[in-house]
């Protein structure tokens, strides 16, 4: 179980972090979603040990990240947004490394280098320099180098940052396949990544969670009501009149024209719903003499959770917005 | 410890595999050897003085060498970011710095040893004692396990190879040039400065075959002091 309670950084008179309170249970595979400068790295960097807070209590597995940073050490493996590889080593070589640096000693070393081989499908390179590798494969030695000491915890930075699609469904499926043996906190702007991986997600904004739970949860969150997707035959110019008549039943609360792909005279129109009104809405452009081609429930979409969540102040604010230090006792960074 | 001992087979391997090692071997080889040739054999000296000269020569290379050796130690792992890595490992910061040098201190001391034909040459037509010999090689060993660890800890303060060298070298200087601005100096200071210059009065008995304590225990406090200061960089970094 991993447990932060009123986490703070500061880099100089900057927050990056804070106040941030989280609990991730034990063989939860849990996401960080944020856009670029939220503070999601700088958060995994003092959960792996490698970062130290200016304030607040970060537990791992019990242990305190700041008193005992070397058991947390051997208890956690953390890929960093750049996988941390010397090019020159084979696969094999740097594994070993990793996992004597890791405290893994005598035959386990290669038993343990063997199976972090195996779940990252690379030991087909095991014998090839890592600058030889493409970045996928990079990718996975930086995996497996995270999990070759069996960590309880496992921390991975934006894994899927670039890689190709059929990279990232594979990645996907190894971040997946890492959950229940181990406690894994995986962070992205990448909304799919997070979305078909994670069990949980923390969205972060400004150094400070704005919302948490699953997928289903964060939609129920924020996007009330209901989304439908319509397509009428309107005819030529009559997808402004069709719009109104749209707007005017009850229940809709907003409708916006989508681009049209299937022809001049059809209008596909997004509508969303304050509850499920659609045989309304089905009689009223029907009895209006449209032709009703498409009436469809839109998904809830993560991606308007996310956009909503993580750019709900404005950007330009944001960034010019006088951070001010913790307002309790939190020390200074030249504190212990 | 043995992490330390882990990091600094990694390092030597590292050396291996770049070219680095090698060219800085070479290119100390090849100004040394030059040197050797033209004040030891071209001018007409004793023996002795053939020696003493040449190990003054070899501590200049040698001090640069250091440098350059050092220079990537700490500054290309934050390039590459490999030293999240090891900043995520169960490991004491001044073992990474200890294995650091050890590595380094390694090359140099091979570096070091394959200059040897040049002091033997000289039993081809003279007399040397081995002892001048073994006392000029400690002598270049210690000078260059200090601008090792000066090296090491501007390696471990620049973001890159090129400023961590420029840093060492900006270290290193003045400490050289401390004897010279002694001599410009009034009682005692001037006698503070000339003890804290790393090559002046601190390296000339060891160029002449002559073990003083007061060299040693420089050298080691220097190295010592470096070592530290790289030890504390990397610690404080953490807070950044």
């Amino acid at each position: 179980m991993i447990e932060i309670r009123d986490l703070y950084k500061y880099y100089g008179d900057r927050r990056a972090v804070g106040p941030l309170s989280a609990t991730i249970e034990k063989g939860e595979i849990v996401g960080l979603l944020g856009l670029n400068g939220a503070g999601k790295t700088t958060t995994l960097r003092i959960l792996a040990c490698d970062l130290l807070p200016t304030s607040g209590s970060v537990k791992v597995g019990g242990l305190d990240v700041v008193e005992v940073p070397h058991e947390v050490r051997r208890r956690i493996g953390y890929l960093p947004d750049t996988p941390p590889v010397y090019l020159e080593m084979t696969v094999e070589e740097y594994l070993t490394f990793a996992a004597k640096l890791r405290g893994v000693t005598g035959p386990d070393v290669e038993k343990r280098v063997d199976e972090a081989l195996e779940l990252t499908e690379v030991g087909s390179e095991r014998d090839r320099p890592i600058g030889a590798l493409s970045h996928g494969y990079r990718q996975r030695v930086g995996i497996a180098q995270a999990i070759v000491h069996k960590p309880e915890f496992v921390v991975l930075d934006e894994p899927i940052s670039g890689l190709d699609p059929v990279q990232i469904v594979e990645m996907r499926e190894l971040v997946r396949s890492l959950g229940g043996e181990h406690t894994v906190v995986v962070s992205s702007h990448i909304l799919s990544e997070i979305h078909e991986t994670c069990d949980r997600i923390f969205v972060i904004r400004d150094g400070q969670i704005v919302a948490s739970g699953t997928e289903k949860e964060l939609s129920d969150q924020l996007l009330s009501g209901m989304r439908v997707s319509l397509s009428l035959r309107v005819g030529e110019g009559g997808a402004a009149k069709a719009g109104e008549l749209i707007a005017g039943v009850p229940g809709v609360t907003g409708v916006e024209l989508g681009v049209a792909t299937e022809g001049p005279g059809i209008a596909t129109y997004r509508v969303v719903l304050s509850r499920d009104t659609r045989d309304d809405l089905t009689r009223a452009v029907v009895g209006a003499g449209y032709g009703l081609l498409e009436l469809t429930r839109g998904e809830r979409e993560l991606e308007s959770v996310f956009l909503e969540l993580a750019k709900s102040l404005d950007e330009p604010a944001r960034r010019k917005k006088k951070r001010k230090k913790p307002p309790v006792d939190a020390p200074t960074e030249e504190s212990p | 410890m043995s992490q330390a001992l882990l990091i600094a087979r990694r390092e030597l391997a590292a050396y291996r595999r770049s070219p680095l090692g090698a060219i800085v071997i070479a290119g100390a080889l090849l100004i040394d050897g030059i040197y050797f040739y033209w004040k030891g054999l071209a001018d007409k000296l004793v023996s002795a003085q053939v020696l003493s000269e040449f190990f003054y020569g070899a501590s200049g290379t040698t001090m640069i060498a250091g440098i350059v050796l050092a220079m990537r130690l700490l500054a290309e792992e934050r390039q590459t970011g490999t030293l999240t890595l090891l900043n995520t490992s169960p490991i004491k910061d001044s073992e990474i710095v200890l294995g650091k040098f050890v590595s380094a201190f390694g090359v140099l001391a091979l570096m070091t040893l394959m200059t040897l034909y040049m002091p033997l040459l000289i039993f081809v037509n003279g007399k040397v004692s081995v002892g001048h010999i073994l006392v000029g090689y400690a002598g270049l060993l210690l000078i260059g396990a200090a601008s090792l660890s000066i090296g090491l800890f501007a390696s471990a303060v620049a973001k890159s190879q090129v400023v961590a060298a420029l840093i060492g070298a900006l270290i290193l200087a003045p400490l050289v040039l401390l004897w010279a601005v002694a001599k410009a100096v009034d009682p005692p200071l001037n006698r503070v400065l000339t003890s804290l210059a790393i090559h002046h009065e601190n390296f000339r008995p060891f160029m002449n075959g002559i073990l003083e304590l007061d060299g040693v225990v420089y050298y080691a406090a220097v190295t010592y002091f470096f070592l530290l200061a790289a030890t504390k960089t990397l610690e404080a970094r953490r807070w950044r």
